[in-house]
């Protein structure tokens, strides 16, 4: 994987996190590029682009895209299921998880990422083991709580609306 | 559903005051985070977002430099800066700092690591300040600290600092914690893709890491063997086995449940697995130990309908590794479900279709109902991997179609880098045209399409093609109406068309607008004109629209606009535009230059250049003779000018000659004879420079690196250009065909005989590859390669699969129309010395070695083998020093060298060759 890119449906960054050596110019370019071809695509088409000589695998969940470029050999269909399993860890590490937990608590998301994939790899697929790093490290912090939004009705989940598409679905 | 942050964000006010509530210096820290979010949300402008950040940075900045900041807040300064990056502001300044504390903080703050994993990237300086840092975590008893230090090693590390840690690292792999040794491993695979020789050693390491008992590590270190087998995949064929055994337990479900994902058993694991097996089953009969797993993967995979990610790398395998009926048909069938899923993720493996396709395209056929479906597909890119499809299915039949079709798609599409990825692809299909005005047609499209982006070479392959059409009829119909065509089009408006397609409108013209009778070379004239007053065009067009009228020539009212054309342009700032203008002043003034200069009929014939501008050598001897220093080549001057620099002796007599001399060289060296140097070259070089030093051949060495060669030196030059260009004319190995005579003159000059070697090379690539001799057709075989051609006559070779045995076929294949009586085929050996040998061993890139058995017959067994050898392949032996070197030709320019030597009672035997199968093909004869 060369990079990933969490950005809200306003187009605003919300995780960025690269694998390849490039310069901030080409980052930011890159970024806003992306960021305007995924969001102007239509929600009933497909989850894959080619974009110069990558492919971008994207997957929207709630008001959050999820944005992975692979290079051609790779898999497409295993990239969404490897955003998929991230936001699963996300969600089982911060309960429910919404993008205001994302935006509050960006550097817990970048600690469990890396946990998960390190260095544009797969690293660790059991969801136990990588929380439990995860919880290892933050027991250290002994103030460390995880700084938790109120959840009242008002925060909309990443997987509530993931759960409604699949409802959608299963309809027709 | 569009407000739903606008109304979290509402609800934040009480968030935040919750978080004020007593006790922590993190809560607090953390509502400054908030403070700065909450800010930004509630702006409007751009503008004023930026001036809030740049406050917010001052007032960070401020802070990180104060000596009163303690470590606790130094990291909450450390989150902020880091979104304020994200959100596109130079953070620069608290790199430096992310460092530091890195380096002072204890257990507590290691977690800033992330904030320095962010901020830089592989190459940058700063880095260096942290290997210490890592060093220390690494030998760090507390298991986060190492992890942490792992992690970031992983991420990113200077490479010439790798030595440093690397034993550390090595040193993990046998830890207790299969976390750290999965993250060690992790480490050494990111070392080995930035530095490769650095872990050399620790192969064997690597092989325990796949031994793991935790399969954490195991999966871990297939990265490493992923990257290690895509580079090589022959070393690795051993392993073949125990990945076919490991994807067998975890595809039997052995593994924890842990590693389950949806109830599927490690998909991650299994994806890499598959990747590994079709590297090294391509072409190969290792793939017989995989059929049975792929078949179990299959069918798994098929019971479950969610796993569609296995299925497609076992139908990705399954077609990559050595064929197998029964599997290929399950995956055909595979590709099928996938094709006619309503879901659209599979609709997008539409592509994988083209596997299938290539194997029989017959089978696209069942498909044909889906393929057009998403061919009208309102998303652009199931449009787009559809034609990808299509592409590969093309022939002359349905050619138009699929053009058509991918040129509707160029005129939607907006991305450049699709335009000229399409507009190349179309150009290659349009050269299957059913007939000339479709052809002209298609390609002025491709021109207008793809504007000034698409790539240099397909204009020009279409000029050629145009100018080098081999029947005179059908050849001149395609012109006229690519001339009556272009007229249309120009005699419209011409302002929009890009300035690479006006470039080839104004080249047609030029050459053949002669062709339609009725046309006045006039009309033409003033039509390109008109070009020259738009504003668009370039002045590279206005070059191309000179160099037309020039050819053009016209008399009567015509003249004066060509007059006056000149005229203006003659004093361009742009020279080459000027010297255009100056050609065509003086050509359209005298008629019989201009018809000497550029002869109407004779614009088929390749024009000859002599490359070793021997027309030059009256004057360069003159000039020598009147005392000029002889040439030397740019670099040679630079050298001597700077050891002259360096010359730090006391002033003596040795000064002003070595300065004269310099000086003297440097003005006096003509600028026209430079132009050479690039083609003289060095001739030290010669015998280094491989494939080059072919090509060097037909030119005659006059230049050397003192410039022009005088006839005393030119006689050492002269026997070891022979013997590397060992000149064998076409009589050789067409002397009994008799339509052959068509070759204007027996002896062909050097120079025209490489171009026209190059020329069929270039364009019998791409038939030598469809005619495969019947019989073969009926056999699955590998890609033909083109070995030579000579003339008409194409020596090609291909792998062949037979029941039960694969085979290496050599045939010869006549390209041309002509018939051919009779074909004797000739291995010549040649002549050579052992110096030279030598030299051509060393510059001769494609060996292969094996073993061969001796023969036996009374006498000594390796004259006995050699001799065997020599009636065979028509060797010449070179020496035979206790070893014996050999060597033989099959053709001019294509030699072969073979260098055996006896060893435990085998001869060992060693081909080299600039031709890449050719020493496969001769080893196949010893066998």
């Amino acid at each position: 994987m060369q990079f990933m890119l969490l950005f809200s449906r306003q187009g605003k960054l919300r995780l960025q996190k690269w694998y390849v050596p490039l310069s901030d110019k080409e980052k930011k370019k890159i970024t806003r590029e992306l960021v305007q071809t995924v969001l102007a695509r239509k929600p009933k088409m497909c989850s894959f682009l080619e974009w110069r000589d990558l492919k971008i695998v994207y997957k929207r969940y709630a008001s959050l895209y999820f944005c992975c470029a692979i290079e051609d050999q790779d898999n497409e269909l295993i990239t969404l299921e490897i955003i998929h399993r991230y936001v699963e860890l996300l969600d089982k590490y911060f309960g429910s998880v919404c993008e205001l937990d994302i935006i509050f608590n960006f550097e817990k998301a970048y600690f469990i990422l890396d946990e998960f994939l390190l260095g544009g790899e797969a690293q660790e697929t059991s969801k136990k083991n990588v929380l439990k790093a995860i919880e290892q490290a933050d027991l250290l912090h002994k103030y460390g709580n995880v700084h938790h939004p109120n959840k009242n009705s008002k925060c909309w989940t990443l997987t509530f609306f993931q759960n409604l598409t699949i409802f959608v679905h299963g309809q027709t | 559903m569009s407000d739903v942050v606008e109304k979290t964000l509402t609800a934040l006010p009480s968030l935040l005051s919750l978080d004020s509530q007593p006790g922590s210096a993190k809560l607090s820290s953390n509502s400054k985070l908030g403070n700065l979010i909450r800010g930004i949300t509630e702006l409007t402008s751009k503008h004023e977002e930026e001036k809030l950040i740049q406050r917010e940075l001052l007032l960070i900045k401020e802070q990180v430099s104060s000596p009163n900041t303690t470590m606790r807040q130094m990291k909450e300064l450390m989150v902020r800066a880091i979104y304020c990056e994200m959100l596109g502001y130079g953070v620069s300044f608290s790199y430096i700092h992310a460092i530091k504390l890195a380096q002072q903080g204890n257990v507590l703050e290691k977690r800033v690591y992330l904030a320095v994993s962010l901020f830089l990237n592989e190459g940058h300086e700063l880095l260096l300040l942290l290997v210490n840092t890592v060093l220390k975590d690494l030998q760090s008893t507390n298991l986060i600290e190492v992890c942490m230090a792992l992690t970031v090693v992983s991420q990113m590390f200077p490479k010439d600092m790798i030595p440093a840690i690397l034993p550390l690292v090595e040193e993990k792999l046998n830890h207790p914690r299969e976390i750290i040794r999965r993250k060690a491993v992790l480490a050494l695979y990111k070392f080995y893709l930035i530095a490769p020789n650095q872990v050399q050693h620790i192969h064997n390491k690597f092989r325990k890491a796949l031994c793991d008992k935790d399969p954490g590590v195991m999966s871990a270190s297939l990265h490493i063997y992923l990257q290690l087998i895509q580079e090589n995949p022959e070393g690795y064929k051993d392993l073949a086995p125990s990945f076919v055994t490991i994807l067998k337990q975890v595809v039997g479900g052995k593994l924890p449940m842990d590693f389950n994902y949806h109830s599927v058993p490690a998909p991650w694991l299994q994806i890499h697995l598959l990747r590994i097996l079709s590297l090294l089953g391509k072409n190969d009969q290792t793939s017989e130990i995989m059929y049975e797993i792929l078949d179990e993967s299959l069918r798994r995979a098929e019971m479950n309908h969610n796993i569609t990610y296995i299925l497609y790398e076992c139908v990705k395998c399954i077609y990559t590794i050595h064929p197998k009926s029964g599997l290929l048909e399950k995956a055909a069938k595979c590709i099928g479900n996938f094709v006619l899923s309503p879901k659209i993720n599979l609709k997008y493996l539409l592509k994988a279709l083209t596997y299938v396709v290539q194997q029989d395209p017959k089978l696209a056929l069942q498909h044909q109902m889906t393929i057009i479906e998403c061919l009208d597909h309102s998303d652009l890119i199931i449009k787009r991997e559809t034609l990808e499809l299509l592409f590969r299915i093309t022939n002359d039949q349905n050619v138009t179609v699929i053009v058509e079709k991918m040129l509707d798609f160029l005129r939607i599409s907006e991305d450049d880098h699709t335009t000229i990825d399409l507009v190349g692809k179309v150009a290659e299909l349009a050269e299957y045209a059913p007939d000339n005005e479709w052809f002209i047609d298609t390609m002025n499209t491709v021109f207008s399409l793809g504007g000034d982006l698409l790539q240099p070479d397909i204009p020009n392959s279409f000029l050629k093609l145009l100018s080098e059409f081999d029947s005179v009829e059908e050849d001149k119909k395609l012109r006229l109406f690519a001339v009556n065509s272009y007229i249309s089009l120009l005699q419209g408006d011409s302002s929009k068309l890009p300035q690479r397609f006006l470039q080839v409108i104004c080249w047609v013209l030029g050459e053949y607008s002669h062709l339609r009778e009725d046309l006045e070379p006039g009309v033409v004239v003033r039509l390109l004109a008109k070009l020259l007053d738009m504003k668009s065009s370039s002045s590279e067009t206005k070059c191309w629209v000179l160099m037309a009228m020039t050819k053009l020539c016209p008399g009567g009212a015509a003249l004066a606009l060509v007059h006056d054309v000149s005229e203006t342009y003659s004093s361009s700032l742009d020279t080459m535009l000027r010297q255009r203008a100056q050609e065509l002043q003086i050509l359209s003034q005298d008629s019989e230059l201009q018809a000497k200069v550029l002869p109407r009929s004779a614009s088929m014939e390749p024009v000859e250049v002599d490359s070793s501008l021997s027309f030059l050598d009256g004057f360069v001897s003159e000039a020598l003779a009147a005392g000029a220093a002889p040439y030397k080549p740019p670099h040679q001057r630079q050298e001597e000018l700077s050891r002259s620099k360096l010359n730090l002796e006391p002033y003596g007599l040795s000064l002003p000659i070595s300065i004269s001399s310099c000086s003297i060289t440097d003005r006096q060296s003509p600028t026209l004879l430079s132009i050479s140097s690039g083609l003289s070259g060095d001739s030290t070089d010669f015998s280094h420079k491989g494939s080059t030093a072919l090509k060097l051949d037909g030119v005659k060495r006059l230049w050397g690196r003192d410039g022009y060669l005088a006839q005393k030196e030119q006689t050492e030059e002269a026997p070891r250009i022979e013997a590397a260009s060992a000149v064998r004319s076409a009589d050789q190995l067409g002397d009994n065909n008799a339509l052959n005579s068509q070759t204007p003159n027996p002896t062909p000059s050097p120079e025209c005989d490489q171009e026209k070697q190059q020329l069929a090379s270039s364009l019998f690539v791409g038939l030598a590859s469809q005619s495969t001799p019947a019989e073969l057709s009926a056999l699955s075989h590998s890609k033909v390669t083109l070995l030579f051609s000579k003339q008409n006559l194409d020596v090609s070779a291909c792998h062949v699969q037979k029941e039960d045995s694969v085979v290496l076929v050599v045939f010869i294949s006549n390209c041309s129309d002509s018939f051919l009586h009779q074909i004797r085929l000739q291995v010549d050996s040649e002549e050579l010395e052992t110096e030279e040998y030598g030299a051509m061993w060393l510059a001769f890139s494609h060996d292969t070695k094996q073993n061969l058995t001796l023969i036996h017959d009374g006498r000594d067994p390796l004259a006995a083998t050699l001799d065997v050898l020599k009636r065979k392949l028509q060797l010449h032996v070179v020496e035979i020093i206790v070893e014996a070197i050999v060597a033989c030709c099959l053709q001019q320019d294509q030699p072969c060298l073979m260098h055996c030597r006896m060893h435990a009672g085998m001869l060992a035997v060693w081909l080299r060759s600039p031709v890449p199968d050719l020493p496969d093909c001769l080893l196949y004869c010893c066998q």
